[in-house]
């Protein structure tokens, strides 16, 4: 008699769970799936929480993602996974339930950087922003109407917040160490134009501003920021825009080549064992999995992208049902949008190593061009400040390892000059494999 | 079959040949298995649907017939005045959006779309369907309809009328002028010396007219789409210059007239040759518009653009130089079979009818919506009102041109006007 098999479990009932339960399902799984999640919430969409949501135009609960109806799947919500014992084939719940599986897939996602509680992180009134309840209540604090709000960190997220806010009529302050917003994205010299919005918006854009605690009043209400150089800036509500770091801690004890930099793996999504060895029955996909890229050289990255999730899901679910002699590599063109400022801005590729940035067609006086990335004379990246309609060509000769800049003689082209992208040092250089913040707050 | 005689470099030239006509379709056929088709005289013809996919989202492809000036303006005007080739100012400077490149495309194009709202488009159904009616109503107690003159002919221009704001009484004379600009957007009709001095006059008058009617809605502005246009106070929108509103004004008559013309025309076509279509067409107007669709798919009204590479572009195998003319056959990547199942059969209900009737990409008809509305009106009336239609000649006589390729006229027999 066999056994009736454990099935596959999915860790993470996000947009990378969720879309890869799908993929098993399309992919004529049959047997037992289960989709474990922390939050207590089916799965929803992160995308709007810094844009629609916080401007007041959707409900923090309006964002649940579509489901593919005949998913017959477990839910295990409101319950996150606290270990993994891999010899046993068993993850344990916070409830202390234990599940067998068969296969896994890792989607655990990311949380945001937390401040830390010995600088204030405990006050009330600092916000983070990655999940839909901590949109809501930092909606309901914007709608308080707050006196001077200071964002931490001029990344995708803290930019499309200042946004936001703007567009609520509220005071902003954004402050960032790097000379200009957006500086680990695309480099100062892209940065430089949505400094521009900044201002025209009304924001104050805070450059080379370190800081370093955040002070509170008697009722433990944040009050101030205090800075590296010892001034203070009036705040009574902050976000904290950090970026964020990988949830791998319930795989600490598994003996993976796990770290808060991203759950490594192979380039068919299997997770690598600390001997470097790919388990054959642990997949991982999503802002989780830090993954060999082969189109820069198989170095290590974390995609913190919509797209890849949906994608690297649907390639792990599609490589969990092949034979092990059936395991495709994940090849993937990184691509993501973000909106702010009326501006829809479009990546595809990665700018990581850049050593030159031009401005193809368009221009930033205008705000509206396409910047292409170059690295020792190849094209890696092209940025689209609303010409988005253009990027599929770019995209092409990106995967085509076109030489810097591309497409030449194109329509509303300027005269091409080379420069600096103005990346902070450790950004320049991405030859080494090391984690990718790529969706950085 | 003749054309299996010819090279692969001719097809272009029998396409254009008035005797393919009737059925180019055959002649598509084979240029599509060449993706990128050099021809004889240096142009390449793009002819299935994904290498016009590709082609309509290349920054290298331009509607200009003269590359952008591309040296950045010095900050010094006389100095710029100098440098820039005064033809180069004066050939780009006043055409039409559909002849302009970004980014001056895009912003006459946000213009008109702003003022191309969706309340004032479903907004002219009234106008259209009381058209319509007398159009019908004039051909009572004829034993045959002649479709071309009798409806579709007249009823985009009076439509175009109402939508920019041309008083009724002046609509005569503009059914006049878009007679003889109907031919301005056919490439093969421009070298006749003859037409081309009419057209030019064409031009002149209508011009001045629309000078003087732009002034007028600038004085007293009402709802309608040219005051809109001549009023506008846009956030971050140039106020468009008289010249670029004579010109879209004009563009928005002639890119509207003959391929409407076309699309009613032929879908009526495609639906007497289709009997049992126009019978569930009649006993449920709601297949109206996945009818239409397939129309614009199978017999599209407007079968091929021209375009220039500002620089080589490398697709399906070839590489079509800097500099050199590209059509982009629309109507091939319509019937492509990689694409649609069964290409060549006419049918409203297939799932997937994604096709290049509207063109694509930046300069997609900003029109669409308009002619989709006028064409189910006019069809959903034909096959209400005509009593017992049959085809009277099959083929119909067609027009010249090969691009806005429509029957010149279509004879219908009728018992009667219902
Ligand atoms: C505010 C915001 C705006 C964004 N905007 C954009 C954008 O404009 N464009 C773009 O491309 N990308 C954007 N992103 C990024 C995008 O949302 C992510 O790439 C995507 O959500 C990744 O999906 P995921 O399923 O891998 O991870 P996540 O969405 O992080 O989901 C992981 C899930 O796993 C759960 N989990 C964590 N640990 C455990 C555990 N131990 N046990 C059980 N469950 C656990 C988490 O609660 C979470 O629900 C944005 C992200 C945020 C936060
Ligand atoms: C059945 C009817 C119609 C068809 C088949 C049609 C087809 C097309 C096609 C194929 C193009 C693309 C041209 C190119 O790529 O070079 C186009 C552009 C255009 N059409 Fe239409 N059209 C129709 C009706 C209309 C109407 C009713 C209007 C306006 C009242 C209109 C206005 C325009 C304009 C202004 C453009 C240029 C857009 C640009 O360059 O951005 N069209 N049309």
């Amino acid at each position: 008699m066999t056994p009736e098999p454990a099935g596959i479990v999915v860790v993470g009932a996000s947009l990378a769970g969720l879309r890869g339960a799908e993929a098993l399902r399309r992919g004529g799984y049959d047997g037992p799936l289960t989709l474990v999640g922390a939050e207590p919430h089916r799965p929803y969409d992160r995308p709007p929480l810094s844009k629609h949501v916080l401007a007041g135009a959707l409900e923090a609960d309006a964002t649940r993602l579509p489901e593919l109806t005949s998913l017959r799947a477990r839910w295990r919500l409101g319950s996150a996974a606290v270990a993994l014992d891999r010899a046993a084939r068993t993850v344990r719940l916070a409830d202390g339930s234990v599940l067998a599986y068969d296969k896994l897939l890792v989607a655990t996602g990311a949380q945001a950087r937390p401040w830390p509680a010995e600088t204030g992180g405990d006050l009330a009134g600092i916000h983070t922003l990655r999940g839909r309840d901590d949109a809501r209540t930092l909606r309901t604090a914007l709608v308080a109407g707050p006196r001077h709000v200071l964002i931490v960190g001029a990344g995708l997220i803290g930019c499309e917040a200042a946004s936001c806010l703007r567009d609520l009529g509220l005071p902003v302050t954004l402050a960032d160490p790097h000379p200009a917003p957006l500086a680990n994205s695309f480099g100062t010299f892209v940065g430089g134009v949505i400094a521009g919005c900044l201002r025209d918006a009304g924001a104050v854009f805070r450059p080379g501003t370190q800081v370093k605690a955040f002070e509170g009043d008697a009722a433990g209400r944040v009050v101030r920021a205090r800075l590296a150089d010892g001034s203070a800036l009036e705040a009574d509500l902050v976000i904290a825009a950090l970026g964020a770091v990988r949830a791998t801690g319930w795989l600490r004890r598994a003996d993976l080549m796990a770290d808060p930099g991203g759950l490594t793996c192979d380039a068919a999504c299997r997770a690598r064992a600390a001997d470097g060895t790919a388990c054959p029955d642990i997949y991982a996909a999503g802002d989780v999995a830090r993954w060999p890229i082969p189109l820069y050289e198989g170095r290590l990255v974390c995609v913190e992208h919509w797209g890849n999730a949906v994608e690297q899901a649907s390639h792990a679910a599609r490589n969990m049902l092949a034979g092990p002699g059936d395991q495709r590599p994940y090849t993937h063109l990184p691509a993501f949008w973000s909106s702010q400022f009326g501006i829809n801005i479009k990546l595809v590729g990665l700018t990581a190593g850049a050593d030159s940035v031009a401005v193809v067609q368009g221009s930033r006086a205008s705000r509206r061009f396409l910047a292409v990335y170059g690295q020792a004379g190849r094209s890696i990246a092209a940025l689209s400040f609303d010409q988005a309609r253009w990027l599929p060509a770019y995209a092409g000769a990106i995967l085509a390892g076109a030489a810097f800049p591309p497409i030449l003689d194109a329509t509303d082209q300027p005269r091409i000059e080379r420069a600096d992208p103005g990346f902070s040092p450790s950004r320049a250089s991405a030859s080494a494999p090391r984690p990718v913040e790529v969706f950085h707050a | 079959m003749p054309d299996e005689v010819l090279p692969d470099e001719a097809l272009f030239t029998a396409v254009m040949n008035p005797a393919s006509r009737a059925d180019p379709y055959p002649l598509y056929a084979r240029l599509r298995e060449r993706p990128v088709a050099r021809q004889h005289d240096g142009s390449y013809v793009v002819s299935t649907h994904a290498a016009i996919r590709a082609l309509l989202f290349d920054p290298r492809l331009s509607s200009e017939d003269l590359p952008p000036f591309k040296r950045p303006p010095t900050g010094n005007p006389i100095r710029d005045w100098i440098l820039n080739p005064i033809r180069s100012r004066i050939a780009t400077a006043h055409r039409p959006l559909i002849f302009r490149d970004p980014p001056d495309h895009d912003s006459l194009r946000a213009a008109v779309m702003r003022e191309f709202t969706i309340p004032r488009v479903q907004g002219l159904r009234p106008r259209i369907a009381r058209e319509v009616d007398a159009l019908l109503d004039a051909c009572r107690g004829r034993g045959r309809v002649c479709l071309v003159e009798d409806l579709s002919y007249p009823l985009p221009v009076s439509v175009i009328c109402e939508l920019l704001g041309v008083p009724e009484s002046d609509e005569p004379r503009f059914q006049s002028w878009a007679t003889q600009l109907a031919t301005a957007l056919e490439p093969d009709a421009r070298h006749d010396v003859e037409t081309r001095r009419r057209t030019v006059a064409a031009f002149d008058a209508i011009s001045d007219y629309m000078r003087g009617l732009i002034r007028e809605k600038r004085r007293r502005p009402v709802g309608d789409m040219l005051s809109g246009l001549a009023t506008l106070r846009p956030n971050g929108l140039k106020p468009m210059s008289d010249f670029d509103l004579i010109a879209t004004a004009i563009l928005l008559l002639v890119a509207g007239h003959e391929t409407t013309v076309n699309l009613i025309t032929n879908a009526m076509l495609a639906l007497l040759r289709h009997p049992k279509e126009l019978e569930r067409l009649r006993a449920d107007p709601e297949r109206a518009p996945r009818l239409i669709e397939e129309v614009l798919r199978y017999e599209p009204p407007v079968h091929f653009r021209t375009r220039k590479a500002l620089g080589a572009i490398t697709l399906a195998g070839e590489t079509i130089p800097k500099g050199a003319p590209i059509i982009l056959l629309f109507a091939a990547a319509n019937r492509d079979p990689a694409r649609f199942d069964d290409p060549d059969r006419f049918d409203p209900d297939r799932p997937d009818i994604e096709h290049f009737g509207f063109g694509g990409g930046l300069h997609y008809c900003v029109g669409a919506p308009l002619a989709r509305i006028e064409a189910e009106i006019a069809l959903v009336a034909l096959s209400r009102r005509l009593v017992a239609p049959r085809l009277m000649q099959d083929p119909p006589p067609y027009r010249p041109g090969a691009s806005l390729r429509g029957p010149e006229q279509l004879a219908i027999g009728i018992d009667g006007i219902a």
